[in-house]
């Protein structure tokens, strides 16, 4: 089942659809724009019915895999359950037909909103301020790390590295690289955690911050955090928190407790909002008192119980993102902590811990473990048991395709051969988990008794494995009109 | 499931995080029943006042548009929504090929050879065109050439600050940029010159001519545009452009109070390997069917790590599926319309406000398409009274530009009938 | 064909007269998998040994090219633009990358086929 180009459906004689007459004489381009400056072709665009449109996307939307159909162990995405809450909560008229430029005595209601956003996320974390702008969470690792490098600037202080471990997520060096800093790699021991002696090594009066995840992408507590940060900051620099496994610490511990200074938060992941595809997700970002001044303007500030935009902040590092932010996702991600409260978002990260462990111990055995439990959130195996018969975790990922299932992260961190990271969130039933360690023992039996079928999997999806080398060496990343070619 | 991981309690699989950081609890409220959760959200949804469409005169990069019902009808199936980026193309042949249609239809507006699958908004994708112009050009300055949306200019400076690069801005007399004037600034250490067409007082630039001082002086041309007057306005492949950008709200999307939008880039073919972001190729099975994957993965941070074009990661993929389903319904007439019924009665507005007491044309010489602005005498004082007759005015620019003070622009879409444009302009005159 | 020495960042380089090829060697294209691009410099780049100069790209990999010697850059392989494949397929032949004109001679720090082999476990080749 393959779905034709929408260009490839284009009827060319289909009029356009109605829309609203102008009602008014209508003014001809050409005498009020110069006639050089005017468009002479009009654009390919396909010419369909709403019908043909519906039914092109509707089977475009068939082709997905998503968690509203299963389970979606994808780790270090935290692809939990997207209350449909959320969704009706963001498209009410009053957030969604809001003009970002009204006076702001018409828009109390969404700034009161951002202001309650702020302060739980702040509570939940343990920073003293937040920045509601970032639009992802790459973007909330430039804009904290830029504010450390301001921070550091103010003092007259040229800092000019960023240690980030070999198991970090690739933005926290694609982040510190485009802010100017030099990247220095610290390596994790044997248990999987950040080596405190090769950490000591690295740091030095040149270090402007050191980026981690905790739980790192391990799915492993950094247990040795208290002495990580007291190293970090007797050099006079800053510990940044990549936020994108909080979904393992609600309610349960806190980064700003645990010493970090500025930390950064997917909303697309801990906190509901869906991935859409691919975004648009949401990553604000939280700082420590001495941060604050620093922040991206405006800021928002509570007067009488009036709120406001304070965009009079000399030492802020600037702008991020145009307007407020995703406004849409903050909408979204409110709805979520205020159904959960307190105790609902505590009893989500021990929910989350307990999945992950106890799918970790079921799969024992079909793969192999390089570090000891318990794990957090999320743990990582290896498929490189399964070399010798020439099956590697692409094939295992393959493998659950044709079962129904959605693949884990496969090859990252990059420091575990042949890794296979599964996140199971707290929204999977035992049952669910119990199906998905099936197809993964299902799949190491094949690997010994017929690897070749493995290897030929997925048969029964739209399409089969895709050649993506010849995809990277002639790309082809657009239709053209059959004329133009 | 803990007795078949042989503990009693969820403790042990807590017991590395020291005992010192364990929380007793979130001081935050108890969580909430759906029926409360909403009525608390409504509440909040009910402190603010949206202005009605057809009374909302006011632009500034976010739009009220028509937005056809098969738009939301799609974004909100859960099969889009609830899937994230496609890393398995067998499983996400639906996402990919929406997101090849999409790049396809931004190349097809913009007359350029490739757009990546979208970036944050329209500020941010100015921030990487002009990064991708240093980069390519091994300069370190880009100048933008007149009135660029102030937003976006601030995030453009952010983001050189931390890229270590400047930014210069050359502000024009008359509205638009004489490109003679550029003159100065324009030397061979710019790596591009950035310009805005309709520019952010919804005037129209001499194009060609800009990009033809850009290249004079060695430098790219970006060109950050419009996609619905795109149907109207030469595209900038035509001109010479080498890279295009934009803001997608108008495609679609609700305005959000300013998010989430859709940057786009597109380039010509020979700078697709400093595009940042994902980008979605053709390719084949094993049996020889079509298929579309994620490729050129390698100028990604996952794993380039820190030589990386971009660190985005998490796109808005969802919003460049909502402008990929209006351009299909709209098609290229639908389209046009739209903009053509917006060109018309924004001069039709124009005209009349002209003819009101204590009202000028701000720069009468130059050309708009559907927003332009205008010089009132007392204007907050006007803003006022319309807001009590709920009509959202003209947007004061002065805040950003001292030399504007007292200048509203104005903008009508295909919602702003001839009914609503009486209405404002008999405000006007009260 | 003159004697191959290699980099320990996995280029080989040989020398005939005053002319060095440089490419990068069987252990480097067999971790990477295919290459699917590579970034070549223009003829006329001067280098340092040590020096990156290019990069290499497979789909799911990309790594920096380091020169192993000092000169100017006086041929790049274009084949390679159309048919990265060569890199895979022949990486000390047609898989070349660029020629390099020496300033000086080719420095200590290389290493010989017995040392690059025990870098890579006895599968250079």
């Amino acid at each position: 089942m393959t779905e034709p180009l929408s260009f490839e459906k284009s009827r060319e004689s289909l009029p356009g659809p109605r829309l609203p007459a102008a009602g008014l004489p209508g003014v001809d381009p050409a005498q009020v724009i110069p006639r050089a400056r005017l468009r002479r072709n009009r654009p390919h665009l396909p010419r369909l019915s709403e019908p043909e449109v519906m039914r092109h996307f509707t089977r475009l939307a068939a082709m997905n895999y998503s968690i509203s159909k299963n389970f979606y162990p994808l780790g270090s995405c935290t692809m939990k359950y997207n209350p449909v809450t959320n969704e009706v909560a963001a498209s009410l008229p009053g957030f969604a037909y809001l003009h970002p430029y009204q006076p702001e005595e018409t828009v109390q209601g969404a700034l009161e909103l951002m202001w309650d956003l702020e302060r739980a996320l702040c509570e939940i974390v343990g920073v003293d301020r937040m920045c509601l702008q970032p639009a992802a969470g790459a973007h909330g690792e430039w804009t904290g790390l830029r504010m450390i490098q301001a921070f550091h600037e103010d003092r007259g202080e040229d800092r000019s590295e960023v240690i980030v471990p070999d198991s970090a997520h690739g933005t926290n060096p694609a982040s510190a690289a485009l802010c100017g800093f030099k990247v220095v790699e610290v390596r994790s021991d044997a248990g999987g955690r950040v080596s405190l002696p090769d950490l000591e090594s690295k740091l030095s009066p040149r270090t402007a911050a050191l980026m981690l995840t905790n739980p790192n992408t391990l799915g492993l507590f950094e247990k040795e955090i208290l002495e990580v940060a007291d190293l970090v900051h007797s050099v006079g620099a800053k510990l940044y928190y990549d936020g994108a496994n909080l979904n393992a610490l609600m309610g349960i511990c806190r980064p700003g407790d645990m010493g970090f200074d500025v930390v950064h938060l997917n909303l697309h992941k801990t906190f509901t909002t869906p991935h859409g595809g691919g975004g648009p997700g949401a990553g604000p970002v939280g700082v420590m008192k001495d941060l604050e001044q620093f922040l991206p303007r405006p800021t928002l500030e509570r007067e009488n119980g009036h709120f406001k935009l304070d965009f009079e902040r000399p030492r802020s590092i600037g702008r991020v993102r145009s307007f407020y932010g995703n406004f849409g996702m903050l909408v979204r991600a409110l709805t979520y902590i205020l159904a959960m409260g307190a105790d609902g978002l505590s009893q989500a990260s021990e929910d989350a811990v307990l999945s992950a462990n106890y799918l970790r111990t079921r799969l024992e055995g079909a793969l192999e473990f390089p570090h000891d439990g318990p794990c957090k959130h999320e743990f990582v195996a290896s498929a490189r048991n399964l070399t010798a018969q020439g099956i590697h975790a692409t094939d295992l990922a393959k493998g659950l395709l044709e079962r129904g299932f959605y693949a884990p992260t496969i090859y990252f961190p990059l420091i575990v051969p042949e890794a296979v990271m599964v996140e199971p969130t707290e929204t999977e039933s035992k049952a669910t988990l119990d199906a998905f360690t099936e197809a993964v023992l299902e799949i190491v039996q094949l690997a010994q008794t017929d690897p070749e079928r493995l290897q030929a999997e997925p048969t029964s999806l739209p399409v089969g494995r895709l050649d993506e080398v010849a995809a990277a060496r002639h790309p082809v990343l657009r239709w053209r009109p059959p004329a133009q070619d | 499931m803990l007795a078949e991981m042989g503990i009693e309690t969820l403790e042990p699989l807590l017991a590395d995080i020291p005992a010192r950081l364990r929380l007793r609890r979130l001081n935050l409220a108890d969580g909430l029943s759906e029926a409360e959760t909403m009525a608390r959200v409504r509440q909040l949804a009910g402190r603010n006042s949206a202005f009605e469409d057809r009374l909302t005169f006011r632009g500034g990069g976010v739009y009220r548009r028509f937005i056809p019902a098969a738009v939301p009808a799609v974004t909100s199936k859960s099969e889009f929504y609830t899937a994230y980026t496609p890393y398995q193309p067998e499983a996400s042949q639906g996402w990919l090929q929406a997101t090849f249609e999409f790049q396809t239809m931004i190349a097809e507006l913009t007359a350029m050879d490739v757009s990546n699958a979208s970036l944050y908004d329209g500020a941010t994708a100015v921030a990487e065109a002009a990064a991708m112009a240093v980069v390519q050009t091994g300069r370190d300055r880009v100048l933008v050439a007149g009135y660029l949306h102030p937003e976006y200019l601030e995030v453009l400076t952010t983001y050189a600050r931390g890229r270590k690069f400047h930014v210069l801005q050359k502000l024009p007399r008359a509205g638009v940029v004489d490109p003679d004037e550029l003159g100065e600034p324009l030397d061979q250490t710019v790596a591009a010159v950035i310009f805005q067409q309709p520019n952010f007082l919804g005037l129209v630039e001499d194009a060609q001519a800009l990009t033809e001082a850009a290249h004079q002086a060695g430098a790219l041309a970006v060109a950050c545009v419009d996609p619905v007057n795109l149907a109207l306005l030469q595209p900038p492949g035509e001109y010479g452009a080498d890279i295009a950008v934009g803001e997608g709200q108008q495609l679609g999307l609700t305005p959000s109070y300013g998010g989430p939008h859709l940057g786009f880039i597109a380039c010509r073919s020979e700078l697709v390997r400093r595009l940042p972001g994902r980008l979605v190729g053709e390719s084949q099975d094993a049996r020889g069917r079509r298929g579309f994957v994620l490729t050129l993965q390698a100028r990604e941070q996952h794993i380039r790590r820190d030589k990386a074009t971009s660190n985005i990661c998490t796109n808005h993929a969802l919003c460049a599926l909502a402008a990929t389903v209006y351009l299909s319904y709209m098609g290229p007439d639908g389209l046009r319309d739209v903009a053509q019924t917006s060109l018309t009665r924004s001069h039709h507005l124009e005209r009349r406000l002209a003819g009101l007491r204590g009202f000028r044309p701000a720069f009468p010489e130059a050309a708009f398409v559907n927003e332009f602005p205008v010089r009132v005498e007392g204007g907050e004082g006007l803003l006022a009274r319309l807001q009590e007759v709920g009509i959202l005015g003209g947007l004061p620019v002065g805040r950003w530009f001292p030399e504007l003070e007292g200048v509203l622009v104005f903008c009508c879409t295909e919602l702003n009938d001839a009914a609503a444009i009486e209405t404002l302009v008999e405000a006007c005159n009260g | 064909m003159a004697e191959r020495r290699y980099t320990e960042s996995h280029e080989w380089v040989s020398v005939e007269g005053k002319v060095a090829t440089v490419g990068v060697t069987d252990f480097a294209q067999s971790q990477l998998g295919d290459v699917v691009f590579l970034e070549l410099p223009r003829a006329g780049l001067q280098v340092q040994a040590g020096d990156a100069f290019g990069v290499i790209e497979s789909v799911k990999a990309a790594s920096d090219l380091y020169s192993p010697v000092a000169g100017k850059v006086v041929e790049v392989n274009d084949r390679l633009t159309q048919q990265p494949e060569l890199v895979n397929k022949d990486p000390y032949g047609e898989g070349w990358l660029v020629k390099v004109e020496l300033s000086n001679g080719v420095g200590d720090g290389l290493l010989d086929e017995a040392a690059y082999k025990k870098l890579t476990g006895g599968r250079a080749e």
